[in-house]
């Protein structure tokens, strides 16, 4: 099951932190996948692949030749090309989305955590109800009701992000709002919006990306399980979610078709948890954080 | 000749740090008989609580033993974990520093004492429970039996620490080592537990190790006083004498430093200048020369070494040990 | 200790308010005319008014709001216009199913979790701590379908051990029944275990590092006693928080699983809901899982007060 709502603070010891020369060769790894699924997203329409509409009932479920590099699926569409497509998707919905929770989430969370008081209880009050309620099945009633479109699920995904951004923004800010920077400042004068912006904003930027990027994986995953349900962007677009779906009739005879997106799905959200799990522990705060 | 109770012998610890090797631990030798009591003083990071556990075999991972620890005879870091596990409690044991932080502070009074009973003398519950409220009650603790379903925040702190003595002292130890036992304590409470374990050591026959950094807690408390300083023994001798015939001109600075009862009202209390040396780097010499006011030339490039010249059993480890009676006083 | 009760409840109150709100507010703003889609084909200008008129869906929203939370206060969360039972009795009859899976997932995962844990604790920085904790990242990145098609894959298509769908009820076959929850209470477990070693080996350690852990070793406790006793009971707060918020979140979470192994619980009637426009149910199982899940939290606080004697008495 998802999380939607990961705690910003609670401590992780990942390998990737652990230990410091296995940091270079993950790291870079994660790096360069996500470069390379990122380009190919990007060109896929000028690359040199089949379209991944294209219907061949004559070779259905077949290896890989050299016609189809990945083989067909179930109707005969070329895999490496719905991979290559699906990552689109993913991709898109997966940066797009959590950008909503990170500015308007970011931004609520800063305020909280910068003038307390009723502001901060009224914002964290909403935060506490609003995780009460079952993430996915919001996401399935909204796109249920309002239609199913990349738009829609970008958006439905990106506003249920929101209260952890917004949880995230207050710890960090809260740790920082008593730093001897931020009083200074105060002390000088300067206006709310000064410290905001000039003080606070920049330091707060670079945990929030951290948890942007661990965002950015689980928005991937839950794309890709409304895809698999059938609830996801329409097709006949690809994506990886969708595939699973579509592979899972076809496990005992051709088990690849839904284990070739598992893995592109798989190893994406391993890159971006990586990277942003190193991003964390560059930029925690807190010293000492197991 | 009854054989020594404890008997460490060329005891030395060594912790890895960023900066190098600390040697927390240097050369130290000492014993102890039964029934006798030892204090150990010295500053805040003279080694005194690595010593202490290196004799409870209680050490980091890191560190590093070398020397032997003999208890009874047995070679504690050679003995295997089961066997020096069932030693603890019967034979050795230890009251901590604070005992806001070594009592655990989610499980009641009474479990902590029985738990004890029960893992070394073999009682059932209900005896055990019996005794726990002897216990309490022989450490000075009222209402000892509604105590036993209390926790330990719910206790004054000298309360606590009576608790931690009672559990040291369930299992009849023939040893107790008192790490700063009344450090975290207010003063007015310090007499008190000092008296309780000094009471309860008579009374049991107990050798007793009690390790501060207040020379005036072991004066009239114990047999004999070993003085570390830099991770090094550099005096030793029986109480009396080392109060009435201190040679170490540290010894002497410890002693000035402790404020006096009939001293005028603020009266400056003689610190010692200068602070330890650190430990990732030792000097060549004697480690006190730096801030000695008697140190010359031949004291910080010659080390001197533990010994009794005048043959008077107060061991020393100085090149120009004091003659005279201690100037005591400001 | 009563009084801690009496303090969280009272927090507890406007928490609930403030759900029931938001679930009417969201339910009654999502478009489409409802007494529209109940007539469906029947739908005539005239009937859609009268039953508008009817359902009391043409008073102002804020009336609609109160009339049912009255309702609801009363027992009375609705009833669906296509199969006509109540919410309550739709809820009834799928939530042993949801609660068997929920407690089987969640015993899984703190029964592969909280060993794994330990064991990493005391063999802090060493290989196995190493690996395990590579493991349980690797499978935060491993969601709940994926793991369940590798499930179905291994166990029902490979070796047939399991079935792949299907789900009895356990008077019938307790058998049966217990076989059928086995792949998806294991789906669910693998994707709990992760969170949940690395919460109470984060604990653990620290708590290891604690004097009266040096002190119990001193007194010569047996070494399972040290960590079973007095290192896992102080450890363990943030486990009872995280166990106690997954528990609350599978209640309707659990939905892609029960979709995929077709079983009848909460999540399932949900979708139902959804693909047919069934608002009444929606709206009504979607409050009493948010009204779950804030009580589950609400027990959870209430377990602090047990694992750490010092919140009872008022500090931690």
């Amino acid at each position: 099951m998802a999380v939607l709502e990961l705690e910003g603070d609670t401590a992780a010891v990942s390998p990737v932190r652990q230990s410091g020369r296995r940091l270079g060769g993950l790291f870079v790894a994660a790096l360069l996948w996500i470069v390379l699924i990122g380009l190919a997203a990007i060109l896929a329409n000028v690359l040199p692949i089949v379209s991944p509409t294209d219907m061949d009932f004559l070779g259905k479920r077949a290896p890989p030749s050299a016609a189809h590099l990945l083989g067909t699926d179930q109707l005969g569409r070329d895999m490496l090309s719905r991979l290559i497509y699906g990552a689109r998707i993913s991709l898109t919905v997966g940066l797009l989305s959590p950008v909503i929770g990170l500015v308007i989430g970011g931004a609520l969370g800063m305020l909280a955590g910068y003038f307390g008081g009723r502001f901060e209880a009224l914002t964290v009050g909403g935060v506490d109800v609003l995780l009460a309620f079952p993430p996915l099945v919001f996401a399935l009633a909204v796109t249920a009701y309002l239609g199913q479109s990349a738009l829609n699920i970008t958006l439905v995904i990106g506003v249920l992000s929101i209260p952890a951004f917004t949880r995230v923004a207050r710890a960090v800010t809260l740790s920082l709002a008593q730093r001897e920077f931020v009083v200074a400042a105060q002390t000088l004068g300067a206006t709310h919006m000064r410290i905001l912006l000039r003080e606070l904003l920049p330091n707060v930027a670079l945990p929030l990306m951290a948890f942007f990027l661990l965002a950015v994986a689980v928005t991937i995953v839950v794309e890709g399980a409304l895809s698999f349900l059938g609830l996801g962007v329409p097709p006949p677009a690809p994506s990886w979610g969708s595939m699973i779906g579509e592979g899972r009739e076809s496990l005992d005879i051709a088990p690849w078709l839904a284990f070739l997106p598992a893995g592109f799905m798989f190893v994406t959200v391993l890159a971006f948890n990586v990277i942003g799990d190193t991003l964390r522990a560059l930029t925690d705060p807190r010293p000492g954080a197991l | 000749m009854t054989r020594a109770l404890l008997s460490l012998e060329d005891v030395s610890v060594e912790l890895p740090t960023p900066r190098g090797t600390l040697r927390a631990v240097d050369n130290v030798d000492l014993s102890l008989m039964p029934g006798r009591t030892l204090g150990i003083v010295g500053e805040s990071g003279c080694g005194k609580t690595m010593l202490s556990r290196a004799i409870l075999q209680l050490l980091p991972k890191r560190a590093k033993l070398s020397g032997r620890v003999r208890f009874g005879g047995r070679d504690l870091a050679a003995l295997p974990a089961e066997s020096l596990r069932r030693l603890r409690g019967p034979e050795l044991a230890v009251v901590f520093q604070d005992p806001m932080t070594s009592l655990n502070p989610v499980l009641t009074i009474g479990t902590q004492l029985i738990e004890t009973l029960q893992a070394h003398l073999g009682m059932d519950g209900a005896a055990a429970a019996r005794r726990s409220v002897d216990l309490l009650a022989a450490v000075g603790i009222p209402a000892p039996a509604q105590r036993l379903r209390q926790y330990p925040h719910q206790l004054s702190g000298g309360m606590r620490q009576r608790v931690a003595i009672a559990i040291a002292l369930s299992c009849e130890p023939k040893l107790l080592v008192a790490d700063e036992p009344t450090t975290a304590l207010d003063v007015t409470v310090q007499a008190q537990i000092l008296d309780l374990l000094a009471r309860e050591q008579r009374r049991r026959q107990m050798a007793m190790i009690l390790i501060t950094h207040d020379l005036g807690v072991v004066a009239g408390r114990t047999d004999e006083v070993a003085v570390m300083y830099a991770g090094r023994i550099v005096e030793r001798a029986p109480t009396a004498q080392l109060f009435a015939r201190m040679r170490m001109p540290y010894t002497e600075a410890l002693l000035a430093a402790i404020p006096k009862l009939d001293s005028p009202p603020h009266t400056a209390l003689p610190a010692i200048a200068g602070r330890p040396p650190d430990p990732t780097r030792p000097l060549p010499g004697c480690s006190f020369s730096p801030r000695c006011r008697y140190a010359d030339d031949h004291c910080r490039h010659a080390k001197p070494m533990l010994a009794d010249p005048e043959r008077s059993g107060g061991l020393y480890a100085c090149w120009h040990p004091l003659t005279l009676p201690a100037a005591v006083g400001p | 200790m009563a009084r801690f009760v009496g303090r969280k409840l009272l927090h507890l109150l406007p928490v609930l308010l403030a759900v029931t709100l938001l679930t009417f507010l969201i339910a009654s703003l999502l478009p489409g005319d409802l007494a529209y889609t109940i007539l469906g084909d029947q739908a005539t200008p005239e009937k859609v008014a009268a039953l508008r008129a009817q359902m009391g869906l043409d008073l102002p929203i804020w009336q609609r709001y109160l009339h049912w939370l009255w309702d609801v206060l009363q027992g009375d969360f609705g009833r669906s216009f296509r199969t006509g039972e109540t919410v309550l009795a739709a809820v009834a009859d799928r939530l042993p199913v949801s609660i068997e899976l929920m407690l089987m997932a969640e015993g899984l995962g703190l029964l592969i979790g909280i060993p794994l844990a330990i064991l990493c604790a005391v063999r802090s920085g060493g290989a196995v701590d190493r690996f395990l904790t590579g493991l349980a990242f690797g499978k935060l990145s491993l969601p709940s379908f994926m793991v369940a098609i590798l499930l179905i894959y291994l166990f029902a298509v490979t070796l047939g051990w399991l079935p792949a769908t299907g789900w009895v009820p356990f008077t019938e076959d307790p058998i049966g029944n217990l076989r059928s929850f086995v792949l998806p209470a294991l789906t669910l477990a693998f994707a709990e275990w992760p969170v949940l070693m690395r919460v109470l080996r984060s604990d653990m350690i620290a708590t290891l590092q604690e004097d009266y852990i040096a002190m119990a070793k001193a007194k010569g406790l047996h070494p399972a006693r040290i960590l079973l006793v007095h290192a896992l009971k102080p450890s363990s707060l943030t486990l009872v928080t995280v166990t106690g918020i997954n528990i609350g979140r599978l209640i309707g979470g659990a939905l892609i699983v029960e979709t995929i192994f077709a079983l009848p619980g909460i999540g399932r009637l949900l979708v139902g809901a959804i693909y047919a426009r069934d608002f009444i149910i929606l709206q009504g199982v979607v409050l009493f899982v948010a009204i779950g899940f804030v009580l589950v939290n609400f027990v959870v606080d209430m377990l602090y007060a047990v694992l750490d004697p010092r919140i009872r008495h008022g500090r931690a």
